[in-house]
């Protein structure tokens, strides 16, 4: 076992590189997940069922497949039809559109809690639908369900290395990269506590946050 | 196209590489999970903060990083060689195992405390306990969390093309290179999953109706994907209870 700190000290500005690129991911496919989450849910209310079905289908999907190989098809496949992204852009959405199939069931749990009276109420004051959805209940049930949409923020963050596969420069994609061209190992190991060191007290916090919103 | 010489040589033992990895390190996961999960119930500080002290290292990485850490670091820190294979089903089962035992942990607290005493009043040691009072009915709350998790390790699976196991998604990450047409075998592989994932669950809820015989609890209702969901209130993928 031979450990050498000379290669901690090179890899450190590729480091940091990509521990930007990963915050970068993490927030802007945070952006998507939690936006077209709710809409997913709210589509899933809908009275009409060829609003419905279609969506229950495809987010269904995209839950029970892996986002590894919807990486590989967002960055092979759809160029031949459409635009080409980036790897990182590729990345946010890849991570935005997976997840966001994961927080339309915290939405929609949340939604669900939302006493039937407030609806009933709703309706009396004669408040449209959609005064309804954005005065009366989603400000009810995106309160409860912050925490559970924070865990997928962590989720986030630890599924994000996959966007290496396709070439994105994160962390993981950094280390790799370094391990490479040096055939060494400091790198990775300084990857895989650097996730510990951000989720870890991340999952503390949100327990900190769930004892004061949840009651 | 997908040429058969291709598909006999390449794509069909890739599919059968995704089953041995989902089997393997799903067992891993489910041998880990048990001592754990009823560790972390212990009365002793120690041990429970030992185990949860596994649970919260496993539930803080990422599961690729670490595979990609047992794949290429600790041959090289240790001067040891061993197959990809071996090493993703390692990482998997030790990153799954993890979360699994957050499921037994939380169907155990589930569980009457006065179950517990009864078993003290009747003279019953504590693995006697375990064996015939609590795992019993624990058992039945477990299995729809483990459906939810066993649907998340199957997609894990994916993960080990990247340490150079062949397995279905390496098979398709090889066509890309050989043909230029990425779009048919992209689609046949999210498909695959989606029908391995069908097929678990249609398996977990066989095993769900089977639990549940005999403990008093009305079967649940059948929907086409009502078991992925977890009914229970501990979260699996992110391992919070109770935030719902």
């Amino acid at each position: 076992m031979n450990w050498d700190w000379q290669n901690v000290d090179d890899f450190m500005p590729l480091f940091w590189d990509g521990v930007w690129i990963t915050l970068k991911a993490l927030f802007f496919g945070t952006l998507i997940a939690f936006s077209l989450g709710m809409v997913w849910a709210i589509a899933q209310r809908s009275e009409k069922k060829w609003i419905r079905w279609p969506v229950t289908v495809f987010t269904e999907f995209i839950r029970n497949t892996p986002l590894l190989v919807q990486l590989f098809f967002l960055f092979y496949v759809v160029p031949e039809w459409g635009p080409s992204m980036s790897p990182l852009v590729t990345g946010i959405v890849g991570l935005g559109l997976h997840y966001s199939t994961y927080t339309s069931e915290v939405y929609r749990a949340g939604i669900e809690g939302v006493p039937e009276g407030q609806w009933e109420a709703a309706t009396a004051l004669s408040l449209t639908k959609q005064r309804t959805w954005t005065a009366v209940i989603l400000p009810q049930a995106v309160r409860r369900v912050v925490p559970a949409l924070g865990n997928y923020v962590i989720v986030m963050l630890k599924e994000s290395p996959q966007m290496a596969a396709i070439g994105a420069l994160d962390m993981l994609g950094q280390a790799q990269g370094y391990s490479q061209a040096t055939f060494t190992y400091e790198a990775i190991s300084i990857v895989g506590v650097a996730f510990i060191v951000i989720a870890y007290p991340a999952s503390l916090l949100l327990r900190v946050l769930e004892r004061r919103l949840v009651r | 196209m997908m040429s058969s010489q291709f598909l006999e040589n390449w794509f069909l033992p890739g599919v059968w590489i995704t089953v041995q990895v989902t089997v393997l390190s799903a067992a891993l996961a489910f041998v880990i999970a048990f001592p754990i999960g009823v560790l972390r119930t212990s009365r002793l500080w120690i041990v429970r903060f030992l185990a949860g002290t596994y649970f919260e290292i496993f539930r803080s990485t990422s599961s690729l990083v670490f595979m990609f850490w047992i794949a290429f670091t600790v041959p090289a820190l240790f001067q040891i060689s061993f197959e990809p294979l071996f090493a993703g089903v390692i990482a998997l089962g030790i990153t799954y195992g993890a979360y699994a035992s957050e499921i037994v942990r939380g169907a155990l607290a589930a569980v009457p405390q006065a179950q517990r005493e009864a078993g003290i009043a009747l003279n019953f040691t504590p693995l006697q306990r375990l064996r015939r009072i609590e795992l019993p009915q624990a058992w039945p709350e477990m299995l729809p969390p483990f459906n939810n998790l066993l649907i998340e390790l199957l997609k894990g699976t994916s993960l080990v093309s990247l340490i150079a196991v062949a397995d279905m998604t390496f098979a398709g990450d090889l066509l890309r290179l050989v043909t230029t047409e990425s779009g048919p075998i992209y689609t046949l592989l999210l498909a695959l999953y989606f029908v391995f994932a069908f097929i678990l669950t249609r398996g977990m809820r066989l095993l769900e109706r089977h639990a549940k015989k005999g403990v008093g609890q009305a079967p649940e209702k059948l929907g086409l994907f009502s078991g992925i969901r977890s009914k229970s209130s501990i979260d699996v993928v992110t391992g919070a209870g109770g935030a719902k």
